[in-house]
């Protein structure tokens, strides 16, 4: 059906109380302790994965600070080398795992891309929902061996043989496998949802050519997902079968090899962390348009960018390998593709600079974020491109030059534009402003407080401190620049307490936010803050990039779904005509169920691979309760005649 | 932007309501992401492959030690594998026409053929000539067999609930929609387990 078609004048403008009012029986999700774990609304979903994931966030942070605290004397007796390898373990676990691809990815993805794409759920709701129960029994998983004892200790990437059978006794490394299938499976079954609630839910008229950039970032980054994080969880999979059943994958005594694991483990690695920038990259180019009040400059070269940039992220993984004694010439190989990151990365940079100088840049509290993502990111992409030298790598290799370069680019790349992003949708998430004032505060304290800690430490890594030594010697003569760089944990301390004060405050009093409070484009600030249970009370359509800024007044807006069912729009991949109605299938305490049943599969296989096919009849049993069919069809019988084939 | 002195025009409407409740095929959303994890286990497959053939290179001798697997149950089990698509094709040809009795019985035959690879599957386990404890060779194979195993069974218990499905008048459009899906994902239990046997039967013997 072509749009231009269909389209005749509207001459009801009566009834949208009544509409709203049907729409909002219909979509409403129940309440109560029982209907908290029925909810499938991608929003309620979407906050759920954002705040979990924040307050392991702060977890992750406190490990931080025990390990500047370790650090801020030599030979200090504060935690010993057991305790010391759990914690940097799980600090780096946490914040990769639990934190940033959980916070980044899902937890803004599911709440921001349906209301982008003018849709009224996401696609598959309940595979959302069973994401969210499968990632928390990850987290508790994780934090649940740390908090008795068994947490890893063979770092955030478990590497063989340490983590192996011969090396690491117990279930601490076991752990940390199953953690890794929670994780990922979660990860990967919210890509599913956002790649076809991209792909299929837009609204008519949203080309692919007029998505939002941060739509455009949002299909990328689940396609990475997708074909990345298979490697991990191969990786985690097979040590997991060598510590449990005896296999021999990295088993050089046995033909296996120890190198395996690196290629597996960094063929994701190396892309998650484009996982990891990339929304914050989307963050930007949003926040960047909004607070410039024009259109972004370089919609397509950015596109291509971040295109490349998924691309490229698969062909740099050996570069995490250059110590490993690998034959020149694949070094040389990985160092240009590496190299090469710049040019998509630098681009995107030149077309968010070039929307400031074009526009009229208003200096609002998110885009003061924008602007320390754009300084403390450059910092991290310049020692980047030093370090994809392979000298230069060899050197600094394993020491805190690579920690401060890394931190300054996930910080860089992904705090930040989340700190951004918080404070741009937090009035559409909570229906009230955040504070400027305090906002400023905890940025600028942040923004100090990182940059002491974080740029110390190149400095003690081109002194040589080797990472994850729980102390040295006074001769080494470190403790300087250890005491310089702890002190900066002080001020992101008192940034982030001045953050939740800020966030419990403004829920409270905030001023009133309104539908559009930034005059934004985009159509999640279209309907009222926040946002109903139906999202739209009509699903819109669109004729430009930024619809609330290009539309008419006139511009069409769909009518004909039914509101007694949880009807949606399904259109078409590429031009986003409209192509059949769909039926989101309501609130359902299955997901929960399945997650639950999945859980105790995975944590009973720790401990035995019986667990395999004794978890597994729960699983099925879960599954077929989700699937089977229930309540009145919205297609009646005998029918056929207007199927799409 | 709309100018503010612009005169407030109502909104045009872009009637749905005569579009169709049911699609098939590509423009199904479970179809897509049916294929998004296809590519998830594709690329799972890939690496297992990968690992293979890399663990391969760390061996002067392949198998090592090791008679190549016997090909009585694997080649069995590709003859079923290769028959079976024909009720799958069935089901995926038949389901968008509404032909629920022809549904029925092509995921009736489905069941019967998944049912006979998965029990030959578990005979093919006796003829590896390896155990996964081995040698890294012995468990690239027990692994990689196991986890087609694995697709092998999910699809068996999907394709058994689709059965009693049609059994209900519950097995209407969105239903043999997902019953034509499962064919699509039949097709992927038999490509990758084909290739599994080319790898473990094949390149033991022929590389």
């Amino acid at each position: 059906m072509a749009v231009a078609e269909s389209i005749v004048a509207n001459d009801q403008d009566t009834g949208q109380s009544e509409l709203a009012l049907r729409l909002a029986r219909t979509w409403r999700q129940p309440g109560g302790f029982w209907g908290w774990f029925c909810n499938t609304h991608h929003t309620d979903i979407g906050i759920r994965f954002m705040v979990t994931a924040f307050i392991f966030f702060l977890l992750g942070g406190m490990l931080a600070a025990m390990i500047r605290l370790q650090l801020i004397r030599p030979e200090n007796s504060l935690m010993g080398p057991d305790l010391y390898n759990q914690v940097f373990t799980m600090h780096g676990s946490t914040m990769i795992f639990l934190f940033a691809v959980p916070l980044m990815f899902q937890g803004f993805g599911v709440y921001v891309v349906p209301l982008m794409c003018g849709a009224r759920n996401i696609a598959f709701p309940r595979l959302n929902a069973f994401c969210y129960y499968l990632y928390v029994g990850g987290a508790l998983v994780l934090w649940g061996g740390f908090l008795t004892n068994t947490g890893p200790d063979v770092g955030w990437f478990a590497y063989v043989p340490l983590s192996g059978p011969s090396y690491s006794p117990g279930h601490r490394a076991d752990i940390w496998s199953q953690m890794i299938t929670f994780t990922e499976v979660s990860a990967l079954g919210v890509a599913i949802c956002i790649a076809t609630t991209i792909l299929r839910y837009r609204a008519p008229g949203m080309t692919l050519n007029r998505m939002p950039i941060l739509l455009w970032e949002k299909l990328v980054i689940s396609m990475a997902v997708i074909f990345a994080m298979p490697a991990v969880m191969i990786a985690s999979g097979l040590l997991l079968l060598d510590r449990l059943v005896g296999t021999h994958f990295f088993n050089p005594a046995e033909g296996g090899d120890v190198l395996l694991y690196q290629h597996l483990f960094w063929f994701f690695g190396h892309p998650e962390v484009y996982i990891i920038f990339l929304p914050g990259a989307a963050i930007i180019s949003t926040l960047v348009e909004c607070f410039s009040r024009r259109r972004i400059f370089g919609y397509t070269p950015i596109v291509v960018s971040v295109v490349a940039t998924g691309f490229l992220g698969f062909s740099v993984w050996v570069h995490h390998m250059f110590a490993t004694g690998l034959p020149q010439l694949s070094e040389s190989f990985f160092t240009a593709a590496s190299l090469m990151i710049v040019i998509p990365t630098g681009t995107q940079f030149f077309c968010w600079v070039a929307t400031i100088w074009y526009g009229r840049l208003q200096l609002r509290l998110p885009m003061l974020w924008c602007f320390g993502f754009f300084f403390v990111f450059l910092i991290g992409g310049l020692s980047g491109v030093m370090l994809a030298s392979v000298p230069v790598d060899l050197q600094v290799h394993d020491t805190y030059f690579v920690v401060a370069h890394f931190h300054y680019v996930l910080i860089g790349g992904a705090l930040f534009p989340m700190f951004a992003g918080i404070y741009f949708w937090f009035p559409k998430m909570a229906g009230r402003m955040p504070s400027e004032t305090l906002g400023k505060w905890h940025f600028w304290l942040f923004f100090i407080g990182f940059n002491i800690t974080f740029f110390t430490l190149h400095f003690l890594g081109l002194r040589g401190m080797t990472r994850r030594i729980y102390t040295y010697s006074p001769d080494m003569h470190w403790q300087g620049l250890n005491v310089l760089a702890s002190s900066g944990v002080v001020f992101m301390t008192a940034g982030l307490l001045v953050f939740l004060a800020n966030v419990f405050h403004s829920m409270r009093v905030g001023a009133i936010a309104g539908n559009n409070p930034w005059g934004d484009a985009g159509l999640e600030w279209s309907m009222s803050s926040p946002p109903p249970p139906y999202n739209f009370l009509h699903v819109p359509t669109v004729s430009g990039r930024d619809p609330l800024w290009e539309d008419p007044p006139d511009q069409a807006i769909v009518v004909g779904l039914r509101d007694d069912i949880r009807e949606t729009l399904v259109t078409h991949s590429l031009d986003a005509e409209p192509q059949h109605k769909d039926e989101d299938p309501g609130p359902s305490i299955w997901p929960f169920l399945t997650a639950l049943s999945v859980s105790a599969a995975f944590v009973g296989s720790i401990f035995t691979a019986w667990a395999v096919p004794i978890g597994a009849v729960p699983v099925i049993a879960t599954l077929i309760g989700w699937l089977w069919p229930r309540g009145e069809s919205p297609t009646p019988l005998p029918t056929g005649e207007s199927w799409l084939r | 932007m709309a100018s503010l002195n612009e005169p407030i025009r109502t909104p045009l409407t872009l009637d749905v309501s005569a579009l169709p409740s049911v699609a098939f095929g590509h423009r199904n959303t479970t179809w897509l992401a049916n294929v998004f994890y296809m590519a998830i286990e594709g690329m799972m497959f890939a690496l297992m492959f990968a690992t293979y053939f890399y663990l391969r290179t760390r061996s002067t001798e392949w198998p090592p030690g090791h008679l190549p697997p016997a090909l009585r149950y694997g080649a069995a089990n590709a003859a079923i594998f290769l028959v079976s698509i024909i009720p799958a094709w069935l089901v995926r040809k038949r389901a968008p026409e509404g032909d629920r009795r022809a549904v029925r019985n092509g995921l009736l035959f489905l069941a019967l053929f998944a049912l006979a690879a998965t029990l030959l599957r578990a005979f093919e386990f006796t003829t590896l000539n390896c155990r996964w404890t081995d040698d890294a060779y012995s468990s690239t194979v027990w692994v990689l067999i196991g986890i087609h195993s694995g697709h092998l069974l999910t699809e068996l218990i999907e394709t058994i609930v689709l059965l009693l499905i049609s059994f209900t008048p519950k097995m209407e459009g969105t239903r043999l929609a997902d019953a034509a899906i499962n064919s699509d994902y039949w097709y992927f239990v038999v490509i990758t387990g084909l290739m599994v046997d080319v790898l473990i039967y094949g390149t033991t013997r022929f590389l």
